[in-house]
């Protein structure tokens, strides 16, 4: 009862508490912050659960970027709507991901790590190199989210036409978060979360009672790889263009890092870094040009301090008082 | 063709000292150290101010990178390192650390030495020509060779000295080790030294060649974990290899593949991926080092 309370309060916070605090404060500039947070957050959900079959994904930015281009290529060549190319982008991703997937998830530990790093720069260099890119220029003015209606009813409105579109992206960002969290909390929750876990504690463990670790590794890096998709497209729309450099290693990297931060023991971990970590990286942009200075000191302190991510923090308290 | 050996041995020799100290923290710490680029980038820098700036010899400046890296790499094992790989749950969790320490020597660097890019006049000059054939400025050809000395050297060291024997047990198990009586915090600070310090020597040689600024850290650290990979991580010979044969591949590459555009990397990139598709230790790493 107290956890439907708590996830019931989080929803109205998000969907009516923000805006209406915005509106009364009128720094509409949070609106793109708030989703940009949400939409990386829904990356590093997929990071978050490549770590829960204990593997490193350093490679999240290379299915942003792929997701973001197939987003923009369907939309601005052939025309499409991007509330189709939105699952579209996913899909693409995942296939990707079980194509590149079956090779590399053979490899473990700090090896997987580092490929899926050199994939980062690999999904750089394609768009340079691709001429349906176009190259280092990107790919510009992307049009605005088109209408869908069905039987001449209009469910989602053409965002050209709305006066306030920054609302409508947010709660669009925002409403895709809640459904990748619900995806991962339904998986931690279900079958498919123990056998997840028990590829994390021991592989050759798991095969040798019959678990089919190579489907099970392929499906959560597929899993993972569509949410990258889907980050990497919501992204393309909101900014309206993309580039070879728009997602690279240094956002991988954040990626991994969002996780880290919010704690790997916990679903709700990835949110909360990429809030965090975001903010923090926005709010010390008044720090100037010791911005990356004070940033990088608080990232290695908070390591220090709670290595095992926020969420960890209240354990970590109570933990301390009983100890008295 | 000559030309394009020769190019390749010059860059695979510093390629393999820049991943001999990576891969001697790998197999001492289990940690990947992401700032290994930031620290060969802080190491030229160093060398820079001595030689540009305060206008002492060369060797003075490469020995001011290696003290202060070798300082740098101590400190960080020490008080930042040990200490979350004591506290942390995942052994991944360094990897963040790591990061945050790229991120910090990055922010510092701009702080301390600005963004522009930086060398230092000529230390020998003139060109070694043989009939056109071979064209290899000497100043490269010196450095070329300090480097396979220092790579000679530190074979050297790992082999006979106590602490190289000491360091090469921990890396084969470091339980067992730690019971034979080795000292293992000591010699883990000394083995993070030694790896931050052969990052600090080769920017410290390069910037008399390729000059260094600030953007190389990151670019640098994706080679190393690219030799690593293709060597095998944690084995000593294994970075040799992989730093000739990443330092190879790039000079026929660039001679070879330069009409298509700039796509030797995305070429190397996608050969690695393949590469590891059936051999994913590496040449000569341990399955699963």
């Amino acid at each position: 009862m107290i956890r439907f309370l708590s996830v019931a309060a989080f929803l109205v916070a998000l969907f009516i508490g923000v805006p209406v605090l915005i509106t009364l404060t009128g720094r509409w500039d949070f609106y793109y912050t708030l989703t940009s947070v949400a939409l990386l957050s829904i990356g590093s959900a997929g990071v978050w659960l490549t770590f829960y079959i204990g593997r490193i994904n350093i490679g999240q930015g290379a299915y942003a970027l792929v997701g973001g281009y197939v987003a923009a290529v369907l939309i601005t060549k052939l025309g499409f709507n991007f509330w189709a190319t939105l699952p579209l982008a996913g899909l693409f991703c995942a296939a990707l991901a079980v194509l590149i997937g079956l090779p590399i998830l053979r490899l473990r530990g700090v090896y997987f790590s580092m490929v899926t790093l050199v994939l980062t720069e690999v999904a750089r260099l394609s768009a340079l190199a691709l001429p349906v890119t176009n190259g280092a220029r990107g790919i510009t003015s992307i049009p605005l989210p088109g209408e869908v209606s069905l039987f001449g009813i209009t469910l989602l409105p053409d965002f050209a036409t709305l006066e306030n579109p920054k609302l409508a992206f947010y709660l669009m960002a925002v409403t895709l978060m809640c459904l990748a969290y619900l995806v991962l909390w339904r998986i931690t929750r279900s079958r498919l979360g123990h056998l997840f876990r028990s590829l994390q504690q021991n592989e050759d463990l798991a095969a040798s009672i019959g678990v089919n670790i190579a489907f099970l590794r392929v499906l959560a890096y597929a899993i993972s790889s569509f949410m990258g998709g889907i980050a990497g497209a919501g992204f393309v729309v909101i900014s309206q263009s993309i580039y070879p450099s728009s997602f690279q290693v240094a956002d991988s990297v954040n990626f991994i890092l969002n996780c880290f931060l919010g704690g790997l023991g916990f679903v709700f971990g990835p949110m909360l870094g990429t809030l965090v970590l975001y903010f923090g990286w926005s709010l010390l942009f008044a720090a100037a040009k010791y911005q990356m200075l004070i940033y990088s000191t608080l990232l290695i302190a908070a390591m220090l301090v709670v290595p095992n991510g926020l969420l960890s923090l209240p354990a970590m308290l109570r933990g301390k008082g009983g100890e008295k | 063709m000559e030309q394009i050996i020769v190019n390749g041995l010059f860059l695979g020799a510093s390629y393999a000292l820049i991943a001999l100290g990576l891969t001697l923290i790998f197999s001492l710490m289990n940690v990947l150290n992401f700032a290994h680029g930031q620290m060969y980038v802080l190491g030229g820098f160093i060398t820079y101010t001595v030689v540009a700036q305060f206008h002492l010899p060369f060797v003075v400046g490469l020995i001011c990178s290696a003290v202060a890296l070798a300082a740098l790499g101590a400190f960080a094992e020490r008080f930042l390192f040990a200490p979350v790989i004591r506290r942390s749950k995942r052994e991944e969790s360094t990897m963040l650390l790591a990061a945050g320490i790229a991120f910090f020597l990055d922010a510092v660097t701009l702080l301390v030495f600005g963004e522009k890019q930086r060398g230092i006049p000529k230390i020998v000059q003139g060109v070694f020509n043989w009939d056109f054939r071979i064209v290899m400025p000497y100043d490269r050809i010196l450095i070329g060779c300090l480097a396979v000395a220092l790579i000679a050297a530190f074979i050297l060291f790992m082999r006979l000295s106590r602490t190289g024997r000491a360091m090469r047990a921990l890396a084969q198990d470091r339980m067992a080790a730690e019971l034979m009586g080795v000292d293992v915090g000591r010699y883990s600070m000394i083995g993070f030294a030694l790896g931050a310090m052969l990052a600090g020597l080769v920017g410290g040689l390069l910037v008399s060649i390729v000059g260094v600024n600030l953007g190389m850290g990151g670019p640098t650290s994706i080679k190393a974990f690219m030799m690593i990979m293709i060597g095998g991580a944690g084995v000593i010979s294994g970075a040799i290899a992989g730093g000739f044969i990443l330092g190879m591949l790039e000079s026929v590459g660039l001679s070879l593949l330069a009409a298509y555009g700039d796509i030797t990397y995305l070429v190397i990139f996608v050969s690695l991926l393949i590469f590891l598709a059936f051999r994913p230790q590496g040449l000569m790493g341990k399955p699963w080092g």
